[in-house]
Parts: C-alpha cells; structure tokens; sequence
C-alpha cells in the first residue's frame, strides 16, 4: 500500500537502508537466539505507535530446526515462503529447515517497519523484511563458523558453511548449527556482515515451493473460520441495512423456537442469533421480524452520492503536485483535452466470509481469527471488554483472502461484543450477504482529468483532480496531513511520464451511509485507471501509437521503458487482428515496481467484451520467488478483470443492492484469459508484488476496446456500457 | 452396508449420513445443509462455506460420486448416499493424482476454495479420465477462486489426468 513515501522514479519506495541491529542471546533450551531491532522509516515512525525496541527473531534450536517468528501473514500471496527464504539463503540452510510460527500481536516487538504497526499489507513485506533477514541471517552463519572454528582451534577462513553444517574444509570435519548454536550464542555478534551478491544466490530468484501448500490441498489447512473451541457456539448476524442505522425493536421468540438455537443477542445496530450450528442460526435469523430505525441514510443513493462528489469536483483541492505552470501552458496548448472518469464502489468478497470466534472470560479474552492486523485486533477487543491489551490473546491463522478487507476490525469489535452476551465461545460467521452488504468499500472516485498537447501532440499540461474519500485519514490519521492523502493520489502524482507541467489536486470527499476501505491495488486501483486511460486518449488525440506515444515520454525512465517494449513485444503488438478486435496497454511505477500490461480483447456487435489475452512484463528487481511472482501476477490480473467487468456496489434507499455472487460478480474459470507473465532479469532490491496486476489490468482492457471499436470508456464497470456495434 | 438411515424416533428427526465410509447420527433439523452437520456438527473443516447459494462451489462434497454444493443440500435429502469430502478424497486414484498435480503446479495461493475445486476436478476425472478444454471448463464453472488460480487448476487438471491415464492423450 502506499502509505510508503515514495522519490520520483525511483523503485526504493520505502526501502530501509540503515543497518539493521542485531543481538544474540542463549535461547531457552540451548540454541541461538538474534533478535533484530529494525529502524522505522521515517513514515513508519510518523504513522505508528513508537519506537520499536525488537522487531524479529530468530532461532536456531539444538536440533538445527531455524524457527522464525512470523510477523507477516499468510493470506496467499505466499508470504511465509518468501520471508523464509531470505533468511535460509544468507543462514545457508535448505528452506526444509525453516519452520515458521505466527508472532502475537505485538506492535512494539513486530511492528512493519514501513507501516509503523504490526500489519501486513500494501505489498510491504518483502520489502521491509529484505535487508534485515538477510543480515540476520548472515550474521548467524558467521557466528556459527566462529563457533566452528574456536572449537576445532583453526582459523575461520579455512571454514565454510553449508546446508545446515560448518566444515572445515581441510579436513572435512563437521559440525551441525544445531551443535554449534549454544556456543554462538556467546559470541559477538559481528559488526559487519558481507550479504551475497546476486550471483551467489542458492534460493532466491528460483521457484521455490510454497510451505503452506500441502494443507490447502488436504483440508487440514485452519483457517479462521475453521477454529474449533470446546463449547463453541456459532452465531450469525443481521446488521442494519441502511449504515448508520439502529435496531428498534425484535421479537425473539420466533428464533428461539427453531431447534438448536439457544440465543438470540441484540446489539445497538444488529442481531445475532447464536446457535449449536450454522444451520441454525442462520435459520433462526430468517425467522426473524426486526425492525430498525433506519436513520438519516434511509433514502440515499448511490445517485446522490456521485451529484454530491461532481459538486464538490468543481473547486480546486489541495495540492498534492504543482510543477512549472499549468494554467500558461494549457493557455498555449493547441489541442486540449478534458474528460471525467468515475470508479465505483467495490466490495472485497475474500473466498473465506467473514467470521470471528471470541471467547470473553471474567479476567481475559481470547480471538481466533485471520486478520492483517493483529494489534488492532487486541486493541479494539480490549477497549469494548474493558481489560488492558496484555490480557487479550490473539490467534491468528490462515486468511482465506485478505484484499484488504482483514485490514478492519469492526467484525472483530462486532464479534466481541456479541461474546460478552454468550456464556462460552462463540463462532461469529457472516453469510455472504452479510460480506457484501457490511463490507468497507474501495470508494467511489470523480476524476476530472485534462491535458494540453503542442504541434506534435506531445503534452505540454497536464491537470488531475481527484474527489473521493480519504481512507488512510481514518485508517492512520498521523499519516494524513493538511487535507493530503498520499495513498488516494499515489499513481497520479508521479506519473512516470515526463510532462513539463503538472497540477495534480485532491478534494477530499467523504459519501455519506457507506464506510470506505483498502482494496486490493489501494490508491493506484482508481488512479492508474484514470492516468492510462486519459494517456491513450492523448496518443489518440495525437494520432499516434498508443505504445510509441508512452515511450517517446518514458525516456527518462528505463525500467518503465524495458517493461513497456517487452510486453509490446510478447504481444504481438502492431500485428494485425481480426475486426472488433484490439489491443491496448498500460504502463505503471507503483509499489517499488515496474510493470505493463497488454489486453486483447474482442468486442461482440452485441457489446460482449471478451478479453482473449493479457501480456504482462515486470520488473520487480530481484524476484525472489519467481512462480509465486507469476502467481501473483496472475491472481491480480484477474481480481482487476473481475472488477472492470463487473464489479460495483451501489445504493438504493440507504441499502447496498448487491446480496450474492449472482449480482456481485465474479469470475468463473470460463471466463479467465491467458495470462503470459514475464519476468525482467534486474539487480534493483525487490519491490510489491501483491497489488501492482490488479490496477494495471482495467486501462489496458478498456484502451483495447477503444482500439476495437473506437468506443472510449471512461467509466467502470464496462458491463453497463454500451460497446454496440454501429 | 446397512441401511441405518432410518431412525424412529421421529421427533428429534435424528439422521444418520454416512461421510468418508463412517456413519454418523446426527440430531438436527430436516432442511439444515449438508455443509453445517459437516463443518459445524461433525467438525470436519476441510469443506468450505463460500455463498450460502450454490453459487461459488466452495462446499463441493461427492454424493454417491456426483460433485455436489454441501451448502444447498439439506441433511434429509442425502438418506443412504455415500458422501465423500476433502479429508478422503485422497484415498481415490483420481483425487490422489489431482492433490499432486496441485501441489506440482503451485495452484494454491490462500487456499480457501481449493477443497472444493479438487472435489470438483476429482469428480470430473473420475468421470471422464481424459477431459478436454471444455470438458474442463464445463465441470469447473461452478466454482469460484477470489485469487484467481483458474490458468494452474486447468493445467493442474491436464496434468492429473495425464499422470491418471499416461497413455492417452490430453485432448
């Protein structure tokens, strides 16, 4: 996400380029214990909750078993196998030896040094984890090649480490980490560490398997909603329809007569109807006639909310970017362009519904739940129970998808709180209904959008207003400054095209009746969709080649360039295709890396759009596991395709209208495109590599359709668009 | 087998289902879902809840063999069917080659679908050992996967398929 500062052009967004401090101690039983203390960046320091005495650790037992305390977690994007192996590549052990364990809610210990708290998000982890594990870890191997070499009485040059094992090479003789660790564990630790170079590399840059893979494919995998407490009851929930609204009256009699139901809990604004099962509580809650007070929400509109934001477009924002002189240069200009993009309300819909169990005792409280942001987590229960944090426990486990949806606590508040009514555990577990209708949104954004060309069609002004809701002013309010969201205008302040004058200004706009949050691809969902899209509409204005056009302005910036010509390349672009059928490309620099995109897409006489094929060419610096790259990839092309195709949330009388998969879209394996991925071989450290495919997918596909039809798409979802033909 | 899917006592409308080749009672409502005497009742967590609907395939089980959505089922329409789930398929050839070929091909990213893609691929295989294209996307468009693993399910499928019947060819 980018809540990570960022320089113009430049990949490092975030980077930590100050050492990492590094302690050993003996660990309980014998072994080596480093703990790391990671310097804050400096946004991490301004967003979060303080210093950070000791952010990671890592263990190597008697047994040789490196166990490493996993602050990041696993929502798919096979986090736990990245992570591990950066630490196994610089330790010198096979990944097999690397076992994992989810660390508990601890900002002061587990804090994401970029983030400044314990969350895992905004395609962070690799990035804050790839200097100090690897130092870690080679700081490990050079105190077991110490102990190595004290103990046989030989100078350490003459020693090598290797899977797991310190030899002397002259005489072959070896020591296992598991034997040696003891006696590291008194030694200095060393004041410098020399990582490999690329070169040098064993693990990182090959495919490695993901670790959390056996058990997905097995159903032995635990997911938060698989959490099985003795005692546990289950309970399902109705919010109020309308946001903001309360719960009047309910008769409970009609649940409790349905079998196995044995409670029903009233909140200030919802229902819940707890349960032997699921089967039961759902049922009883069908059974039920609630009214609510629905409250000052109850007739809005999605309507209303977009005249309100188109109102609110027309005065000037805060000045996220002001370079060289607009309003002279587009005064100049001899074509001039202006054009309104809107994106519409999107809800999450991870494959795993919403759920929490929650346990609240007399002294304590203890969660079970998968969830991006485990301190949050503790903080928000501890605050409704009344007890002090240390007395709440949090289990994390596996997320079946995050998106950004299990960057929020309310289920987890709304769960705790339905607890403190039951006698016992409980099991909260939404339906799918409850998932779409309750969800936080990716917010609805108005664009406006205009730009000035010379004689040759080259922008001489540039002007992009973005209107639409600041999530990171309520997400993380130090992080949000005078009115200026870095994350709602990260891909449209530093496009990476070389425009002589900008003016880039947000109005923030917060819609009434509906929360806005995190979704996949975070700020860059919405911007990158509008910058690619109004850059095509230029190239055309310009009558020139859309992919051409991009370059002549990326001469600046090689990585963009390499990515862009490569995709072009696989593509085929410039071949010629049948009629109806086009291809179109985008180009983007967000989250450290670099990547385009090209869409094939056909465009039925009747308007069906069917995207046939996607190119996509990365540059991510080092990949350090290239397949879950492509995976990544992959996933994020499709979770971006969903949405353009189909994805909108929208109201009416104060209620979302979307219930199910069958109105809320989404994609079956018949309708999935070939996806090519291409990796570009570079030195630079890694960049984020959850988010960047999903919002460079929706301006390739509708700059495809414009070249298939002419037809210009400034408005998602493309459903509702008419790409008829004649 | 015997046939122990009658119970008389008729008011707490027990059921006995038999799942992965043991029986279990169960004494819940007629319309309760299959899903929920599984997950919640049985405490076998490998099926998945995804809609509620039928509409994404996350709660896939085989019944006497047919792949079918758990969730829409109720417990006193299966009677005597031989239910079989995520925690057994393994034990068929077809489900055996279809986790390795999972495994091999690096489908999985958050994993919560996937039970009910491989129930849904294993009943396709074991029906059709060599399945085309369509075949394939005729038996999966049921089942929906958020992190879009759909190009590695369908190679995934081809490749257990292959290593099912090694001498025929993938059509």
């Amino acid at each position: 996400m980018s809540l990570v500062p960022r320089s113009r052009f430049k990949a490092e967004s975030g980077s930590l380029s100050r050492r990492t401090f590094l302690t050993a101690s003996l660990a309980a039983g014998g072994g080596l214990l480093l703990t790391l203390k990671l310097p804050l960046s400096a946004w991490g320091a301004a967003s979060g909750a303080g210093p950070v005495d000791l952010n990671a650790f890592v263990q190597i037992d008697p047994d040789g078993t490196v166990r490493l305390i996993m602050p990041y977690v696993e929502m798919g994007q096979g986090t736990y196998t990245s992570i591990s192996m950066l630490i196994a590549e610089e330790l010198e052990v096979d990944l097999s030896q690397v076992q994992y364990e989810h660390a508990p809610p601890n900002d002061k210990l587990y804090a994401n040094p970029l983030i400044g708290f314990q969350m895992t998000g905004g395609s962070t982890a690799i990035r804050a984890t790839w200097q100090p594990l690897r130092e870690a870890g080679a700081a490990a191997r050079m105190m077991l090649i110490s102990a190595a070499a004290l103990d046989w009485s030989v100078d350490e040059t003459s020693c090598q480490a290797a899977k797991g094992e310190v030899i002397h090479l002259p005489s072959n003789r070896r020591l296992s980490y598991g034997q040696l660790a003891a006696r590291a564990a008194t030694l200095p630790v060393p004041d410098k560490v020399r990582l490999k170079d690329r070169k040098e590399f064993t693990l990182i840059g090959k495919p490695a398997k993901r670790l959390d893979a056996p058990a997905k494919v097995n159903g032995t995998a635990v997911f938060g909603i698989d959490a099985k407490i003795p005692g546990m009851k289950i309970a399902t929930i109705a919010a109020c329809p309308v946001f903001g609204g309360k719960l009047k009256s309910v008769d409970e009699s009609k649940a409790l007569a349905v079998k196995d139901v044995t409670q029903v809990v009233q909140l200030e604004d919802a229902v819940a109807v707890v349960a032997q099962h699921m089967g039961a509580a759902k049922k009883g809650l069908a059974a039920l006639e609630i009214e609510w007070d629905e409250g000052r929400n109850a007739t809005l509109s999605t309507a209303d909310i977009v005249s309100q934001m188109e109102a609110a477009s027309q005065k000037p924002g805060v000045i996220a970017r002001n370079t060289g002189d607009v309003d002279k240069a587009m005064a100049g200009a001899k074509i001039k362009l202006d054009a309104i993009y809107q994106l519409p309300f999107l809800a999450h819909t991870t494959m795993e519904p919403i759920n929490c169990t929650v346990h609240v005792k007399k002294d304590s409280c203890e969660i079970w739940v998968g969830t991006q942001v485990m301190t949050r987590a503790q903080s928000v229960a501890a605050s409704i129970t009344g007890l002090p944090p240390e007395k709440v426990t949090v289990h994390n486990h596996l997320l079946g998808g995050g998106f950004g949806r299990r960057l929020e606590v309310d289920f987890i508040g709304q769960a705790v709180k339905i607890a403190t009514h039951v006698d016992g555990p409980v099991k909260v577990v939404w339906t799918r209904e409850e998932d779409i209708q309750h969800d936080m949104y990716r917010p609805y954004f108005f664009d406006r959008i205009s730009a000035g060309l010379d004689l040759d069609g080259m922008p001489v002004a540039w002007h992009h207003r973005i209107t639409g809701s600041s999530i990171l002013a309520r997400f993380a309010p130090p992080a949000f400054k005078n009115g200026f969201d870095p994350d709602t205008v990260d891909g449209a302040v530093e496009p990476p095209y070389a425009f002589p004058n900008v003016l880039v200004d947000y109005v923030r706009h917060e819609p009434p009746g509906i929360p806005t949050a995190f979704w996949r691809s975070v700020g860059p969902s919405h911007t990158i969709f509008v910058v690619e899209g109004f850059i095509d509409e230029l190239a055309a204005a310009a009558k020139k080649d859309p992919v051409e056009y991009r370059l002549a302005l990326l001469k600046d910036v090689p990585r963009a360039r390499a990515v862009l010509q490569l995709a072009a390349e696989k593509s085929g672009w410039g071949q010629d295709l049948p009629d109806r059928t086009g291809r179109g490309a985008s180009v983007q620099s967000v989250f450290g890396t670099f990547m385009a995109q090209i869409a094939q897409v056909n465009v039925s006489n009747e308007g069906q759009v069917h995207v046939e094929r996607v190119v996509c060419a990365v540059d991510c610096g080092i990949a350090v596991n290239p397949d879950t790259i492509k995976a990544q990839i992959q996933g994020a092309i499709i979770y971006g395709l969903t949405a353009a195709l189909h994805g909108e949330i929208t109201l009416k009388n104060g209620r979302v209208e979307q219930s199910n998969f069958d109105n809320y879209r989404a994609l079956y394996i018949n309708e999935v495109p070939n996806i090519d991925v291409h990796i570009v071989d570079s030195a630079e450290a890694p960049g984020g590599m959850g988010e960047p495919g999903t919002s460079a997918l929706p301006p390739a596909i509708v700059n495809a359709i414009f070249a298939a039809t002419g037809v210009r798409i400034r408005k998602l979802p493309i459903g509702k668009v008419a790409v008829k033909a004649g | 087998m015997p046939d122990q899917s009658v119970d008389v006592d008729e008011i707490t409308m027990a059921f006995t289902t038999r799942i992965n080749g043991i029986n279990h009672s169960v004494d819940v409502d007629g319309d309760t879902p299959l899903l929920w005497v599984i997950r919640d009742v049985l405490g076998m967590t490998g099926t998945k809840f995804g809609c509620g609907r039928a509409l994404c395939g996350a709660c896939t089980v085989h019944m006497d063999g047919n792949p079918v959505r758990s969730c829409a089922i109720p417990i006193e329409r299966v009677g005597d069917a031989a239910i079989v789930t995520i925690e057994a398929i393994g034990e068929t050839p077809a489900g055996k080659n279809v986790q390795k070929a999972w495994l091999d091909l690096e489908v999985v990213q958050c994993g919560y679908c996937q039970s009910g893609q491989i129930m849904a691929a294993t009943a396709l295989l074991a029906a059709n050992p060599n399945p085309n294209d369509d075949d394939i996307t005729n038996a999966m468009s049921g089942n929906i996967c958020r992190c879009g693993t759909y190009l590695r399910i369908r190679d995934a499928i081809k490749a257990a398929a292959q290593s099912l019947s090694p001498h025929i060819q993938n059509g």
